[in-house]
């Protein structure tokens, strides 16, 4: 069962305007893999993202995840279908504290209307905030978790970002430039935590542009390039590939 | 007490529940410049259920605040394809409807109002402000009101965290119609008499004042908003004509030091001793 597929992105496309942002890109994460998505600006890889969360509809394309046709699902099912995502500029509720932020996340997890009026705001004894709390805490954060995240620093803030993804305990995690802005002790801190959750069984889709990072987080990679996929494979065969030279790691490889 | 002071503390207890309305609609991202037309709608619902059917206000009031959430219901599905300010502009427009039918139709007294029999006293106001208070409070502490918090902070976001937009967005307009109506319903029964010209723009305009001016990241927001400005303008009575210009002068004070309101998480967190790391940095 290890290399099933979780997901499978086939032969997805999206244009603006005319304008070919995603074109035919196909992959798979299997249960519990580790794919890193890299590419250059532009490239097109948080439109990916948003064409694997729903944001944008496919123009064409399919994707499953865990056996389930997704591709023409509103965002919300998605989410209740298995995946969670973080956003490549900080996507916190800035009017809500950093618990508070967590328990949004175990929303997809929450069903029914006495899920819904149970009061989670006060209570710190209760279920779903001491479960968030605990999330926070194992991820490294030591905040006061009743602080609102605007007064947080930005690491701190990119970091809750992860961890309110993980609170609806996600079979597959997207990540949208996690390391982006952070310092290299916070860079490894955050790697090794991803690496917990990886050995988990959470899957993983990293766009990342630090290859250290993705090196050490990801087992293998998927290198996009004006929207079309140039290379997949493992992160050293990148490495090697002249075309993902050419493309990408040019400058800093040779 | 005064007759004075009892009528100030019932238009308080009102209008808190009136502002509490207009709140929930707003802690979920959806500005409700129609608070009079749903408040209408409860005042001549109670006032017509008690005159024509002869219920007794225990009956009437329940009733206009049910029949004033389902009309917030309803209300919502047009309104919720708008966005932003024509958003604003279709419930302004509602309200405006609401009072022209109002005034258009002789069965429900046109624009020589209404005379409400049943009375209901001073007490009971507090007690259903007081209640009201405590069931937003509660409101806001569920999850229930957290996805409306979020929706409010970044509708997108939400949605991509599993909350049903359109369904909880439904829902603030259902309980702050709901809760307008029965503000309604009691100022019917308390002042005895309606009359459409009471349910003004001006009235919808004020209470969306109290609600953002009072804050709405909190449920301490509209109490301390409605209480403001149900007091303040009558402190500053002494002061004669000048009042309008010194109360005008506050308000745009207060838009431009504490543009999210008067009470914040973060003024809270101050208050209750939070917040050492924000201090500490
Ligand atoms: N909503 C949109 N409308 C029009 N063009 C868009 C839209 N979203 C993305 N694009 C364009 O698509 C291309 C790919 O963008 P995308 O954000 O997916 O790149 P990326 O690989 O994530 O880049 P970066 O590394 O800079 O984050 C860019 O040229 C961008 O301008
Ligand atoms: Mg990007």
């Amino acid at each position: 069962m290890p290399d099933e597929a979780l997901l499978t992105v086939a032969g997805i496309g999206k244009a603006f305007g005319g304008l070919s942002v995603v074109d035919d890109v196909s992959f798979t994460v299997p249960r519990g893999g580790r794919l890193g998505l890299i590419g250059p600006n532009g490239a097109g890889k948080t439109t990916v993202f948003n064409l694997i969360s729903g944001v944008y509809p496919l123009d064409a394309g399919t994707i499953t995840l865990d056996g389930q046709a997704i591709g023409t699902l509103p965002p919300r099912d998605r989410v209740l279908a298995g995946m969670a995502r973080s956003f490549q500029n900080i996507r916190l509720m800035p009017h809500l504290s950093a618990v508070e932020n967590v328990m949004l996340g175990q929303h997809a997890r929450a069903s029914g209307l006495g899920a819904l009026l149970t009061p989670i705001g006060w209570m710190p004894r209760g279920r779903w905030r001491r479960e968030a709390e605990a999330l926070l805490a194992e991820a490294g954060l030591d905040i006061d978790p009743g602080d609102v995240v605007s007064s947080l620093p930005y690491g701190i803030r990119k970091k809750i970002e992860v961890v309110r993804a993980l609170a609806s305990r996600p079979k597959l995690l997207l990540l949208d430039e996690p390391a982006a802005g952070l310092n290299p002790a916070e860079t490894a801190e955050l790697a090794r935590f991803l690496r917990r959750i990886a050995d988990g069984g959470t899957a993983l889709l990293v766009v990342e542009h630090d290859m250290g990072f993705v090196d050490e987080v990801c087992d293998r990679v998927v290198v996009l390039n004006f929207g079309k996929r140039i290379y997949e494979g493992s992160m050293a065969g990148a490495r090697a590939d002249a075309l993902v030279r050419e493309a990408y790691l040019g400058a800093d490889a040779a | 007490m005064s007759g004075y002071w009892s009528g100030i503390l019932a238009i308080l207890a009102i209008n808190i529940i009136f502002a509490y309305g207009i709140f929930v609609t707003a802690t979920a991202g959806q500005l409700n410049l129609g608070g009079a037309g749903f408040m209408a709608i409860g005042a001549y619902g109670a006032a017509m259920l008690g005159e024509q059917l002869g219920w007794t206000p225990a009956w009437t009031v329940p009733a206009a605040t049910l029949l004033t959430a389902l009309i917030g219901m309803g209300i919502a599905f047009p309104v919720l394809r708008t966005r932003g300010v024509y958003m604003v502009l279709a419930t302004f427009a509602f309200a405006q409807v609401v009072t022209g039918i109002i005034l258009t139709q002789p069965a429900l007294g046109g624009a020589m109002g209404l005379v409400v029999t049943e009375y209901v006293d001073l007490p009971v106001l507090l007690s259903c402000a007081a209640a009201v208070t405590l069931l937003v409070f509660w409101l806001t502490a569920t999850r229930l009101g957290l996805a409306m918090r979020a929706l409010h902070d970044d509708e997108l976001v939400a949605t991509l965290m599993g909350v049903p937009a359109r369904a909880v967005q439904v829902a603030g307009f259902a309980i702050g119609g709901g809760l307008a109506g029965l503000a309604g319903a009691l100022y019917a029964h308390h002042f005895s008499f309606v009359e459409a010209q009471y349910f003004s723009p001006l009235l919808s305009i004020y209470v969306l004042l109290f609600v953002l001016i009072g804050g709405t990241q909190t449920a301490w927001g509209p109490l301390v908003g409605a209480t403001f400005f149900t007091i303040v303008p009558e402190l500053l009575r002494i002061g004669g004509s000048w009042r309008y210009v010194v109360f005008g002068v506050m308000i745009v004070a207060m838009m431009m030091f504490r543009p999210e309101g008067m009470v914040t998480r973060t003024l809270l967190a101050r208050l209750t001793g939070r917040r050492r790391h924000a201090d500490a940095g």
